[in-house]
């Protein structure tokens, strides 16, 4: 934002030498620094991006190995201990099962994270390419894609979400993530094909056009590498919602289901209790907002060190 | 302005076709809502055979679509499987919502374009990173983890407000769950208006404002405000339909109910009258506040001129 002062003005359109340099010798040390370069020197010298990157590798290590951390197994319930607060070795006490609190909101990070990862990668993919391409070439191409994005504006992606997966009654992280990208591409779709027409008339590109350089050529040194900045931003800053739209719906029963341990699902089972039993419901709800804000908050300063124009 | 108007109605004809067909074909045709009337007993053939003919489920998709469309522009929703008209349904939902809607569209829009002007006036300095810090927070927090640890600290906790909505929902019960409805996008329009902001302080327009003398106040209000919220309004406009579609978390949590929670009743029990007919009208909303911000902008930019 504006603390960062190093070339205001250099990066914002790379002449037709900076792109070309940059794309054909990113390593060569003394060539002017690209959008990308610019982007990580920018990125490197800020506490927001260490404080949420740590965060993220921490989650996502407690996602593939929750064992680090716990030893107690999520399933390990005895309805004796039912609703009691912290004990010797469980921190945060028991669920209405008898289920260690602390032991469900580590095993809870794994479907919050893949839901969220899976999501991204599947809409980013889909809807750059299929955006991607309708701004390339338009014509008919483009007017029924964005004729079939405006149709999945049209529903709030909250309600299809629940109308969608109340139907399929499917309940894995497979089933959640493919309507989630389903939802969720028309949006990257709608930013990809912007920044493809931007991209598309800069000078650089004319060039290469007359130059005869064809079409995939064009789209896949010169556009792609340009058009793509906008589409992650938008992308990392989706991430956090996305897993706090699967902890919704989780929680109102059309998300993920059990066996599966989910932070939603958790939240949902403890909101009945939490006149008696509050620490059920605020360690898990901590631990989600936590994620969903260091996704969040990477997005952000990736946006920042991405768009030149908000320095 | 109005060719333009006619276009875009137009535009809007096959976004909603495909939006409503898209529903109705996951309801009718993916779900089974005659199984569903049965619940987990077997329907006897005779009857189901029956059932479907009387819903007209023995016909083709599309016939079906085009049979159930033409019934509602003729004011027929169909009844629900409960014997209530959906109609009905909706005469005791929409106004609980809409109310609820309004509450949250004048905290979002009042709370949050005086903190995004606060911080973007105040652009670098401790209010800004303060105001900054505390939209991340909020956006952060899912809507229902906010709505029950609100509820449970003024409703149970303090004892401020009742911690679930009355029956009637008048506008001063309906303050908590309009906030929590609204937090998420609290948070939004306060981060738009204070890029806006920020972005004209430096415009050349309200340099001269400044330097022809003009009182602070008046450059702020007249100059900058006006120029700035246009993108802040083109938010609060399609967030309507969002925050109604939202309102199924919202109104769960306290009780209230509108359209949500008739919705999610109704997709719990697969009762598909009410969940088609409650999510047309809501995509019906949802394009015509997207048509109103369209028409809204010419108005506020005389730039803008639509042909």
């Amino acid at each position: 934002m504006p603390e960062t002062t190093n070339s205001p003005v250099a990066d914002q359109v790379p002449t037709p030498v900076e792109a070309v340099a940059a794309a054909a010798a990113p390593e060569q040390r003394d060539a002017p620094r690209s959008l990308w370069n610019d982007a990580w020197h920018d990125l490197r010298r800020k506490p927001v991006f260490y404080i949420s990157s740590l965060l993220i590798l921490f989650l996502i290590a407690i996602s593939l190995w929750p064992s680090l951390i716990t030893s107690t197994s999520p399933y390990a319930c005895d309805l004796g201990k039912s609703q009691m607060g912290p004990a010797n070795g469980h921190p945060f006490g028991f669920d209405t099962q008898g289920c260690d609190v602390y032991a469900r909101t580590v095993y809870g990070a794994r479907a919050s994270v893949a839901v969220g990862i899976f999501t991204t990668l599947g809409a980013t993919i889909l809807g750059s390419v299929l955006g991607g391409l309708a701004g390339f070439y338009g014509g008919w191409w483009d007017a029924i894609l964005s004729r079939i994005s405006d149709i999945f504006f049209g529903i709030p992606i909250l309600l299809g979400g629940v109308v969608f997966l109340s139907v399929i009654k499917g309940g894995s992280i497979t089933t959640v993530v493919t309507f989630m990208v389903l939802l969720g591409w028309p949006q990257i779709a709608r930013i990809a094909r912007g920044a493809v027409i931007t991209a598309k008339q800069q000078d650089y590109v004319q060039a290469a056009r007359a130059l005869g350089a064809s079409s995939s050529r064009m789209l896949l040194r010169h556009i792609a590498p340009n058009a793509l900045a906008p589409v992650i931003v938008v992308a990392t800053i989706a991430l956090g919602t996305y897993i706090s739209l699967e902890a919704t719906l989780s929680f109102l029963g059309v998300g993920l289901k059990p066996p599966t341990v989910s932070w939603g699902i958790d939240i949902s089972q403890a909101s009945t209790m939490i006149r008696n039993a509050p620490h059920m419901l605020l360690w898990p709800a901590g631990a989600l907002s936590v994620t969903v804000l260091a996704f969040i908050m990477l997005g952000d300063a990736v946006r920042d060190a991405l768009d030149p124009k908000l320095r | 302005m109005g060719r333009y108007v006619i276009r875009r109605l137009l535009q809007m004809i096959p976004v909603f076709v495909g939006s409503t067909f898209l529903i109705f074909v996951m309801v009718y045709a993916l779900g089974d809502p005659v199984a569903a009337l049965f619940g987990d007993r077997a329907p006897d053939p005779a009857t189901a055979a029956q059932i479907r003919r009387d819903l007209y489920l023995d016909h083709p998709l599309w016939q079906q679509y085009t049979h159930y469309m033409a019934q509602i522009f003729q004011g027929n929703f169909g009844t629900a499987f409960t014997g209530q008209p959906v109609l009905q349904l909706m005469g005791s939902a929409w106004p609980l919502t809409i109310r609820l809607t309004i509450v949250a569209v004048i905290v979002e829009g009042v709370i949050g374009i005086i903190l995004g002007i606060i911080s973007g006036m105040r652009r670098g300095r401790s209010v800004d990173t303060g105001v900054l810090v505390l939209t991340l927070i909020v956006v952060s927090i899912p809507t229902f983890v906010s709505g029950y640890v609100l509820q449970f600290l003024f409703g149970v906790k303090w004892g401020v407000v009742n911690p679930s909505v009355s029956a009637a929902a008048p506008f001063n019960e309906l303050i908590l769950p309009g906030v929590v409805l609204a937090l998420v996008s609290l948070a939004y329009v306060t981060r738009l208006t204070r890029t806006s902001i920020a972005e004209n302080t430096r415009a050349d327009y309200v340099r001269t404002a400044v330097a022809k003398g003009l009182p602070r106040r008046r450059v702020i209000l007249r100059h900058l405000l006006r120029n700035s919220l246009i993108p802040v309004v083109t938010f609060i406009g399609t967030d309507v339909g969002a925050l109604m579609g939202g309102a199924i978390v919202t109104e769960r949590i306290f009780n209230i109910h509108g359209v949500g929670y008739q919705l999610y009743q109704g997709i719990l029990r697969q009762n598909s009258p009410t969940v088609v007919g409650f999510v047309t009208i809501l995509v019906i909303v949802f394009l015509v506040a997207n048509l109103l911000v369209d028409l809204l902008y010419a108005v506020l930019d005389p730039r803008i001129r639509y042909a």
